[in-house]
């Protein structure tokens, strides 16, 4: 189901919430960038097997991506960080599961999980990567490092996002953020990990284990 | 050593380009990948690269990315094996 939420920055954002205002709420920091779009429907799919296990999910945009009416240009990891913040304390999160490199902006005070946590500096290797490689299919020549020069200073397209100057130089620096939160691998799910797809999928039975895990954990 | 890093070359290319497990196994040397595969976009090569530094613990320059390396199967297996024997 959506929701909106109040986030810091002009307007409300969305989430899907499965809500029935059960004791156990789990806030769901998605990945970034293409990740996102790849894991949406894993992540979705993970909420309704949450859902017949008794737990309550929220699955919030980050500012800029997805539905959400900011500007990505505007965002940071500063900004992401505010408002997963916000849509913790609006939806009274009990517990948090970051996917990816959401585990570079979820909120730390919460107990879970975080799934395969990406550190900042390999999320932007690789879309400095693509790009480098379209603009040689295009017979231009450029490299990874003054690109990243170039974006620490003044912000940088890459792979169709535009990235500030901040976003940039956070996530050169960023690593994963868990403070005692459970670190689950892609081998617990079984099947293959759904964001290196360069198609998004879906996989019922790795939605099924990761719910499983998470109910379980919260039990014992 | 090399049938290791054979089978766990397939495994990634199933896993990055969603192919399913016997085309996966059905790649000989000769299979064309870059320029062949239509999956094969420059965002996936830049998440094929990023997961074979991951999976492999290798380090791969911007430089080697070519047609030479990424031709082929069996081009792109015998750049990690070498990668890896320099390790």
């Amino acid at each position: 189901m959506p929701a909106t939420w109040p986030c810091p920055g002009p307007a409300d954002e969305l989430a899907v919430v499965f809500d029935r205002a059960r004791p156990v709420r789990l806030l769901i920091v998605p990945p970034l960038f293409e990740e996102m779009n790849r894991t949406r429907r894993f992540l979705v799919e993970t909420q309704r097997q949450l859902d017949t296990l008794g737990i309550d999910s929220m699955l919030p945009d980050l500012p800029g991506c997805n539905e959400s009416p900011q500007p990505f240009a505007a965002q940071s990891l500063g900004s992401w960080r505010d408002a997963m913040a916000a849509a913790a304390r609006h939806f009274g999160a009990t517990h948090v599961l970051a996917v990816r490199g959401g585990a570079l902006v979820f909120p730390t005070s919460l107990p879970g999980w975080v799934l395969e946590p990406a550190k900042g500096a390999s999320i932007l290797r690789q879309l400095l990567r693509a790009r480098v490689l379209t603009a040689r299919e295009a017979g231009r020549e450029e490299n990874s490092a003054d690109l990243l020069e170039q974006g620490r200073n003044h912000g940088l397209e890459l792979a169709g996002y535009q990235l500030s100057a901040a976003l940039v130089a956070g996530l050169d620096a960023a690593v994963p953020q868990d403070e005692g939160q459970v670190v689950l691998r892609q081998a617990a799910l079984g099947g293959s990990a759904l964001w290196l797809r360069s198609e998004p999928g879906e996989d019922a039975a790795q939605s099924a284990n990761l719910a499983r895990i998470i109910a379980l954990d919260e039990g014992g | 050593m090399t049938n290791t890093t054979d089978t766990a070359l397939r495994s990634l290319l199933s896993d990055v380009l969603s192919l399913a497990p016997a085309r996966a196994a059905a790649l000989t040397a000769d299979s064309g990948l870059f320029g062949a595969l239509p999956e094969l976009d420059s965002m996936a090569v830049a998440g094929l690269l990023t997961e074979i530094e991951d999976r492999f613990d290798i380090v791969i320059d911007d430089d080697e990315v070519d047609g030479d390396m990424l031709g082929t199967y069996g081009d792109l297996l015998s750049y990690i094996t070498r990668k890896l024997g320099q390790a």
